[in-house]
């Protein structure tokens, strides 16, 4: 709220304090409070709650020996191989699907980038994936493409005539997640560096071909620093998303095999475990961890938004 | 030369469409014509699915979805309009910390709240409940509305405001005959993008609802318990419950980009 009070204007031409003028800037004010009333209640507070309970020792199902708990739960969820290995899940599930997807959605928006008979098409075609309900591709992907008896990945390999038929999600848990939410990410990542190549300025290439640049020379000194800004955004927003996935992780192992990841990990704490102390302690590591990211992502999305206002 | 990008769009754009086009194939045969290896594809085609999808309880929670879904999008849009109008066209002073505090919410994993929601919920009598779920969907939305609709306001040149109000427009009148029109696709681009963010939600509302409130995706993840072949039915099931999601998705394809980077990229 600090922000919505202070005031800054040179001392020298500072007009004496008016009433009126007050009144007109709480005016100006006035719709906007509504909203920001609302989020700071909604989304700020229960951070707030969460601190307090990551320092309490409280299990529900044990509602007798509640209390203050100092550092445990953090000592306990740094020292829980379950829960360390969780992080480490997040971290490689997140750059794996976050890095895949986005070389995969450069190609992809360089490709829609050129014309071509049926462009409109093929980019609907692409688009898709991303418009399938999250809940709803997991299941399509554990059942109807990864099942070892009829999926649709073994039937293929039944019609090229090979003999294996593996059992994918069983042989390759980690990679058959990442798989499917590259799937899903691909689309996202497209559109965003489509929509670079596409404000990218047409002079200096033009300039370029004339002094008879070659196309790699063209890409490497001007498509993609042009590109690099939203390569960041790219990949920071999808950080932030894919940070947090739930549904695929959830449907497609139920965390197990080795994929589960912190998001997964606190949901099962807590709904299954009943460890709120723990399961604050755990959320309060993600939050750390996402201010980190969030970080630079503010500050590629302020970079953007600056140039926008030039 | 162009032709080979042609033909490698076309591959690389039927190979992302493949699994949504088995998808679609799949749900309407029949579950053994489903469940062959290799896979039959001119097997007869059969409604089965969908209809045994409706008929093991899909209504309450497909309404379930619908009212949380556009419940929480009109109170976002109550909400985000007057706070964008206070932040593009009359903006308070100090308007991007403000544009930038709605956003940093947003790269708050919803996770670590996860706990202290749940147990207010409980305290409040609220759990199982879908306008306690629509309200969580608001405070997910409000941010990404904000920042969208900001946007979209400051596309309205500041020439017709002044010339409005030289002409001696009053406020409602310079909204209504002004502002609203050139808004009006913004509005309708942000409703749908809110939508279909709260249409696809599955944390919250697999911890806060159950029996009574439990929405679509919810009812898609406890679908498959069921004994014997079943695939024809998910992917009926899938198809239902993401056609919300592609109808609005395409309906809003030209701004989707701009509302998934929060504005950043036009």
């Amino acid at each position: 709220m600090a922000v919505l009070t202070r005031e800054e204007r040179p001392v020298a031409d500072r007009p004496p304090p008016a009433p009126r003028r007050n009144y007109s800037k709480w005016a100006r004010r006035a719709p906007l409070l509504p909203a920001l009333i609302f989020l700071i209640i909604v989304t700020q507070l229960p951070f707030v709650a969460t601190l307090v309970i990551s320092f309490m020792k409280w299990n529900s199902l044990d509602p007798t020996s509640r209390g203050f708990a100092g550092f445990d739960n953090y000592v306990n969820v740094f020292t829980d191989p379950d829960l360390r290995s969780s992080v480490v899940n997040t971290i490689v599930l997140t750059a794996s699907v976050v890095l895949i997807s986005l070389v995969l959605g450069l190609g992809l928006a360089l490709l829609l980038d050129k014309k071509f008979a049926g462009r409109g098409f093929v980019r609907t075609m692409l688009i898709a994936p991303f418009l399938v309900v999250p809940v709803a591709a997991a299941l399509i992907w554990k059942h109807v493409l990864y099942n070892p008896e009829y999926g649709l990945f073994n039937g293929i390999l039944s019609w090229l005539g090979f003999e294996a038929q593996p059992d994918w999600i069983s042989n390759m848990p980690m990679s058959a997640v990442v798989l499917s939410l590259v799937w899903q990410w691909t689309p996202f990542m497209m559109l965003i560096l489509l929509a670079g190549l596409q404000s990218k300025p047409i002079e200096p290439v033009e300039a370029a071909t004339i002094d008879g640049a070659s196309s790699f020379q063209i890409f490497r000194y001007l498509t993609f620093p042009h590109l690099r800004q939203y390569l960041e955004l790219g990949g920071l927003l999808g950080s932030i998303y894919i940070v947090q996935n739930f549904d695929a992780v959830f449907t497609i192992t139920s965390g197990g095999l080795g994929t589960a990841n912190l998001p997964y990990m606190i949901y099962q704490t807590f709904y299954q475990a009943h460890e709120y102390g723990e399961a604050s302690a755990a959320g309060v590591i993600v939050v750390a961890g996402s201010i980190i990211i969030a970080t630079f992502a503010l500050r590629t999305v302020s970079s953007l938004f600056k140039e926008e206002k030039r | 030369m162009s032709r080979i990008w042609g033909v490698l769009a076309w591959f690389a754009g039927i190979v992302f469409f493949a699994p949504v086009a088995w998808m679609f194939l799949t749900s309407l045969h029949s579950e053994s014509d489903a469940a062959t290896n290799p896979p039959s594809l001119l097997a007869p085609l059969t409604l089965d699915g969908y209809e045994e999808f409706f008929n093991a309880g899909a209504w309450p929670p497909l309404i379930n979805s619908f009212s949380a879904s556009i419940g929480s999008t009109i109170i976002v849009l109550l909400l985000a309009i007057p706070a964008a109008y206070a932040l593009s066209i009359k903006p308070v002073e100090k308007w991007t910390d403000v544009l930038f505090f709605f956003l940093s919410t947003k790269m708050m994993p919803v996770v670590a709240a996860l706990l202290p929601i749940y147990l207010i919920a409980q305290f409040s009598g609220m759990l199982d409940n879908i306008s306690f779920l629509t309200l969580l969907y608001c405070s997910m939305n409000l941010p990404i509305a904000v920042w969208l609709m900001r946007s979209f306001l400051a596309e309205v040149p500041k020439e017709i405001l002044e010339a409005a109000s030289i002409d001696g427009a009053g406020l409602v009148t310079t909204l209504r005959r002004v502002v609203a029109p050139i808004a009006m696709p913004g509005i309708a681009a942000t409703a749908l993008i809110c939508f279909i963010f709260s249409w696809n939600e599955l944390l919250f509302a697999r911890v806060l609802t159950g029996v009574v409130a439990g929405t679509a995706p919810v009812y898609l993840t406890g679908f498959v318990t069921s004994q014997g072949l079943f695939l024809a039915k998910v992917c009926a099931a899938a198809v239902v419950v993401s056609l919300p999601v592609l109808i609005a998705g395409f309906a809003a394809q030209d701004k989707l980009v701009q509302g998934l980077s929060l504005g950043a990229v036009k």
